[in-house]
Order: C-alpha cells, then sequence, then structure tokens
C-alpha cells in the first residue's frame, strides 16, 4: 500500500508533535544519567557517555523519606474518597430526594473553586483539632475536596445501571445497604477504578494544600520536597532532573498501564461523562 | 438505622420528582436511611466549602494583618486596597494575558491534533497517549522540567541556535519586557486624543516572560482539550462530512463549516475548563518562574500564599482569594446550570 502525500503529510506532523510533547521527558532522562562534570548548560540536548544511575541514586536519596510521606497520605485519602463518592452517587441516582438536583448543583461547584478561598479557615481549623502539619490532616483534606469529583463520576456511573433491577431488589424486599452491596457494589468496579485513579493522581500531585498544610519536611509530600530540591542553588541539575523523574514515576506508571480509565475520569472532570 | 425494615408498596413504586408533603408521607426507615447516608458528606461539603467561603470573606473584610487573628471590621478597605496595590494590577494584567494566550492555545493545538487523529490514523491510541501523558504529571515536575528548557542560555535556545535560527532565541521566563503601546507613539497619541490614554500603559502590556509559563501550561492540557474534540468528532455523523466532501468541500472547509458549529458545546465546556484552570494557576509558576522579573509572571494564587502565609496578611490574602473565587464564579456558575440543565433534557 503507497501512501498519499495526504496521509505522508499527517503522520509527519503527528510524529513531530510526538517528538515535542516528549521533549522534556528526553530531558529529564539525558540529565538524570549525566554526571555532575558532563552536565553543562551548553550540552543539555547531549546523550550521556553512559548509563549511569549516580544522579537517581542521589535524588532518591533525598526525595525517599517525601516518597514515603506521599504513598502514606495518598493509598488511605484515595481509598475513602472512592467509598464516599460510591455512597453518594448511589443515593443521588438511586434514592433522589427532593431538592437533590440542587444538592448536586452546589456539591458540584466546590470542584471549581480556587482553593485559596478556603486556605485560611483550613489551616485555622486544622490546628484547632491538631490535625495541622501531619499526614492526616492531608488525608482528610482530599477526602473532603475530593466529595464533588467522585460523586459526579460515581453518579454518572450508576445512572447506567438500570434502576429496574433496584426497583425489583426492593420489591424483593432487600433494604437500601442490601442493594448497594448485593447489586451496585459488584458492578461497581470499573467506577472504582477510574475515581481511584483520578483521586491517587490528583492528590499525588497536588502541591498547594502539601505546602500549606504541612510545614515539617520530614511530613512534607514529594511535590513540595521536589519544589525545595529544584529551588536550592547548591543541588545540580542532574539531580533535580532525576528527582523530577522519580517524583512523576508513580502517576506516569499508573497512566501508561491504566490510561483508558484516567481518560474517563478526565471526561467525566469537563463534566460530559 | 433500622435498614432491615420490610418494604412498602410505597417505596416499590418508583421515585419520580415528588412534592415535599407527599415526600414525608413516604419517609420510610429506607428514605430515612438514604438521607443518613448523604448527609455526613453534605456537611463536610457545607462546613468545608461554603463555611469557610464565608469565613474566609469575613477575614477579608477585617483587620487582621498579623499572626494574631482580629476580626475587627473595616468594610472593603482590604479590596481598595489590593486593587491600588502595584503587584496586584500587574497580577490581573497577567491574568488576563495568560488566561487569553493560554486558552486560545489550547483549543488551537487540541483541535489540530483531534482532527488530524480522526482521519483514521493507524497507532491512534499511541499517538493519544503521547498527546495526553503530562496531563498525568504534577504541574511541580512540569515547572521544573520547562524552567530547564527555556533557561536562556540552554534548552530550546540551543536547538535554535544548532538549527540556525539563532535571531529567534529569547529571554524567555528572565525578559522584564512588557510590551505596550507607550504613550509618545502615534497610536498612544491616538488613545491620549479619545481620553483611552491610559491604556497606553504596562498595565495593559504583555509581559514576554509570561509566554514562558504559557509554553508549559499548554504542553500539559492540550492532550485533554484534544481528548474532548477528538469524542466531539466521533458523535458527528460520518453521512454528514462524508456529503460534504462528495460536493467537493476541502478538508478544512469541513471542519470548519461542520464540524466547528457542532462541537460549539465542546469547545465551551474546554474553554471553561481551561480558563478556570488559568484563573486559579499556581503549582507551575511557584516550581518555574516565581514572581518573575518585576512581578512579570505574579500571579493571584502565588500573591495570596506569600501575603497570607510568609507576610501574616491575612485579611488582604483572603481578600485576594475572594477575588479568585468571585471570577471564576462568573465563569463556573453559568456553565453548571447550562450542563446540569443540558443533562436533564437528554
Amino acid at each position: 500500500m503507497t501512501l498519499s502525500p495526504t496521509r505522508i503529510a499527517i503522520y509527519t506532523l503527528l510524529f513531530v508533535f510526538a517528538a515535542l510533547y516528549l521533549m522534556p521527558i528526553y530531558v529529564l532522562v539525558v540529565t538524570g544519567m549525566k554526571s555532575f562534570t558532563e552536565v553543562g548548560l551548553d550540552r543539555m540536548w547531549n546523550f550521556p557517555s553512559g548509563l549511569r544511575f549516580d544522579s537517581f541514586q542521589e535524588a532518591f536519596d533525598s526525595l525517599s523519606k517525601n516518597m514515603g510521606n506521599s504513598f502514606r497520605m495518598v493509598i488511605p485519602a484515595t481509598i475513602a474518597s472512592c467509598f464516599v463518592g460510591s455512597i453518594n452517587g448511589y443515593i443521588l441516582t438511586k434514592w433522589r430526594f427532593p431538592g437533590s438536583d440542587i444538592f448536586f448543583f452546589f456539591l458540584l461547584f466546590g470542584m471549581f473553586i480556587p482553593y485559596q478561598s478556603i486556605l485560611i479557615p483550613l489551616v485555622q481549623t486544622l490546628q484547632h483539632i491538631h490535625l495541622y502539619g501531619s499526614l492526616w490532616g492531608l488525608v482528610l483534606t482530599h477526602v473532603i475536596y475530593g466529595i464533588p469529583i467522585t460523586t459526579l463520576i460515581f453518579r454518572n456511573y450508576y445512572a447506567g445501571v438500570p434502576t429496574e433491577l433496584v426497583e425489583a431488589a426492593k420489591i424483593d424486599g432487600a433494604s437500601i445497604i442490601g442493594i448497594y452491596t448485593r447489586i451496585l457494589f459488584p458492578l461497581s468496579l470499573p467506577g472504582f477504578v477510574v475515581v481511584a485513579i483520578w483521586q491517587f493522581t490528583s492528590i499525588w500531585n497536588d502541591f498547594l494544600f502539601a505546602s500549606t498544610v504541612t510545614s515539617n519536611p520530614n511530613t512534607q509530600p514529594v511535590t513540595v520536597a521536589l519544589n525545595n530540591l529544584a529551588g536550592s542553588y547548591i543541588v545540580e541539575w542532574n539531580v533535580q532532573m532525576a528527582g523530577a523523574l522519580i517524583a512523576a514515576l508513580p502517576t506516569l506508571l499508573v497512566y501508561v498501564f491504566l490510561g483508558r480509565f484516567f481518560m474517563r475520569g478526565l471526561m467525566a472532570g469537563a463534566l460530559r461523562g | 438505622m433500622d435498614s432491615e425494615a420490610a418494604p412498602t408498596a410505597e417505596t416499590a413504586r418508583g421515585l419520580p420528582r415528588l412534592s415535599v408533603p407527599h415526600f414525608i408521607r413516604r419517609l420510610t426507615p429506607e428514605r430515612i436511611t438514604s438521607l443518613a447516608l448523604i448527609v455526613p458528606s453534605a456537611i463536610a461539603v457545607a462546613v468545608f466549602v461554603y463555611g469557610f467561603i464565608g469565613w474566609s470573606a469575613l477575614v477579608s473584610v477585617s483587620a487582621w494583618d498579623s499572626v494574631t487573628p482580629d476580626y475587627s471590621f473595616v468594610g472593603l478597605d482590604n479590596f481598595k486596597e489590593l486593587f491600588n496595590n502595584f503587584r496586584f494590577q500587574a497580577d490581573i494584567r497577567n491574568t488576563v494575558v495568560f488566561t487569553l494566550l493560554f486558552v486560545t492555545s489550547c483549543l488551537l493545538i487540541g483541535l489540530f491534533l483531534a482532527a488530524l487523529l480522526d482521519r483514521h490514523v493507524k497507532g491512534e491510541g499511541f499517538f493519544r497517549s503521547i498527546y495526553l501523558f503530562p496531563m498525568a504529571i504534577s504541574f511541580i515536575v512540569t515547572g521544573v522540567a520547562w524552567r530547564w528548557l527555556l533557561a536562556p542560555r540552554s534548552g530550546v535556545n540551543l536547538l535554535l541556535d544548532h538549527a540556525g535560527l539563532g535571531a529567534l532565541k529569547q529571554d524567555w521566563y528572565t525578559d522584564p519586557t512588557v510590551v505596550h503601546i507607550t504613550s509618545d507613539s502615534r497610536l498612544g497619541e491616538a488613545l491620549h486624543a479619545v481620553g483611552l490614554g491610559s491604556l497606553a500603559s504596562p498595565h495593559f502590556g504583555i509581559p514576554l516572560a509570561m509566554i514562558s509559563v504559557v509554553i508549559a501550561a499548554t504542553w500539559q492540557m492540550s492532550g485533554f482539550v484534544m481528548i474532548l474534540y477528538l469524542a466531539g468528532l466521533r458523535a458527528i455523523p460520518e453521512e454528514l462530512t462524508e456529503a460534504a466532501r462528495v460536493d467537493g468541500a476541502s478538508e478544512f472547509q469541513v471542519l470548519r463549516r461542520i464540524a466547528l458549529p457542532l462541537l460549539r458545546p465542546v469547545t465551551l465546556s474546554a474553554m471553561i475548563i481551561l480558563g478556570h484552570v488559568s484563573l486559579k494557576i499556581y503549582d507551575l509558576v511557584v516550581a518555574m518562574t516565581q514572581r518573575g522579573p518585576g512581578f512579570a509572571t505574579d500571579v493571584p494564587a502565588l500573591f495570596m500564599v506569600e501575603t497570607t502565609f510568609q507576610g501574616s496578611h491575612f485579611a488582604r490574602g483572603a481578600a485576594i482569594s475572594i477575588v479568585m473565587l468571585l471570577s471564576i464564579s462568573v465563569l463556573v456558575i453559568p456553565y453548571l446550570f447550562w450542563s446540569l440543565r443540558r443533562e436533564a433534557r437528554v
């Protein structure tokens, strides 16, 4: 099969754009593999002289604690978010109440607010209940401000579960909890995956809450530690680049293996589920 | 909670829109349980979103200007001061410039890529994943990477040098220039003559350093627009575009005359989402440029966090956050109405 000039042009453009999108990753990987003596402003695009992982080792040593913090924050927050969203979505689709549309509207608005507008009261409150500066404070924060998006995704998902199924179960005498545990929940795996990936990614990547709710370097998540590392003039480029790659790795891996579900979360976030 | 109670004939009949008295009559144990399940979330959102917004609003009209809270009422003084503050004026200018450039470039690139991918491309999934992957990365990582890529003596400038395009080299985010109409230029004098002389000032200019931030943000978010447009394009019936092609329309005409009008809801969604992201952009600026030379890349979100948590000017910080909230609300509230109404119609 020969390609027409139009096809060639299309593929050329697609590859050029692919190269542009991958360019920053190329620089991160290549610079991360260079030794300090090889790094230079005028040699950014050169290949490293060999496969060296010293910079990654050095970056990992200074970020590993914060990577651990991120995991210890993200995992409980994601699990809790999934269940909260699932229950809300269930009620809002199968047990609608008067005013549930208005309630949903007010819920959704919470997704768009600039978090600066709740930051001062949040910090005050967390200090008051002695959760300021702790990972549990961050977990609580992320679960609460994740309610709108997780509810939205599950609501869209459960809207696709036939209401007749629920009605039939009601006639058979199943309780509200029973219908959830025996009918909805077993059907929810894809919904849980979408929400889990969404929350994992956005909580991992969060910087605003992470940097204002924690102040102690020992409890800070990795985004804050990376920003400190990159802002420090004594840390070399190669280590900064390696650090950036390490901090991005968990969400990148999730994306590579479960990208399909990540995309669904994105579409839901645009209210076009 | 008695969740195992036998259902009545009433609950079995389905639950379309209920009027309130009707509803109370139907207040079975099941319904009470259902409300009990949603109440914790409702309270959390009521307190942490709406209660806290109210609290911030209260701080924004208070005299709280140190580490110790002071809630004495000062009216709109903080807001008046804010709008006379040089840094905040720069922030407003920067946000407008950033929003316009960022939204436009994301829409154009996203639409272009979607149109390319919609031409029955082999390996579509592969290309799509590459264009979208920056969405999975944090703005901090993006900022760190692009700070190096746009370092004046390295990165992109180096590539331009190698390509023999040295003339195109830029100072990127280190450039303090604010392109604006000078008052002694012919245009400036003309503006002055019609009473718009104030437009000929750096307040209404384009800070060149901001373009670097736009590039990084577009790299991160254009794939998202591509995905939205691609889904939109796939929803257009093939017969429609085929008919136009048979009639001799070029690909560009098909896109312009048929696809784009049908994609209007997608464009609107994308504009709102991107617009609200750009109004609260924070992480990227922190990691990439901070305030920039002469506040050339400063944004309200950064000013808010710095003035509140480093400067302890709590009232001023709260005032900034309320301005941010209002500007986003103007964008988002009509959109929420629109999309929920549209959904109800389907």
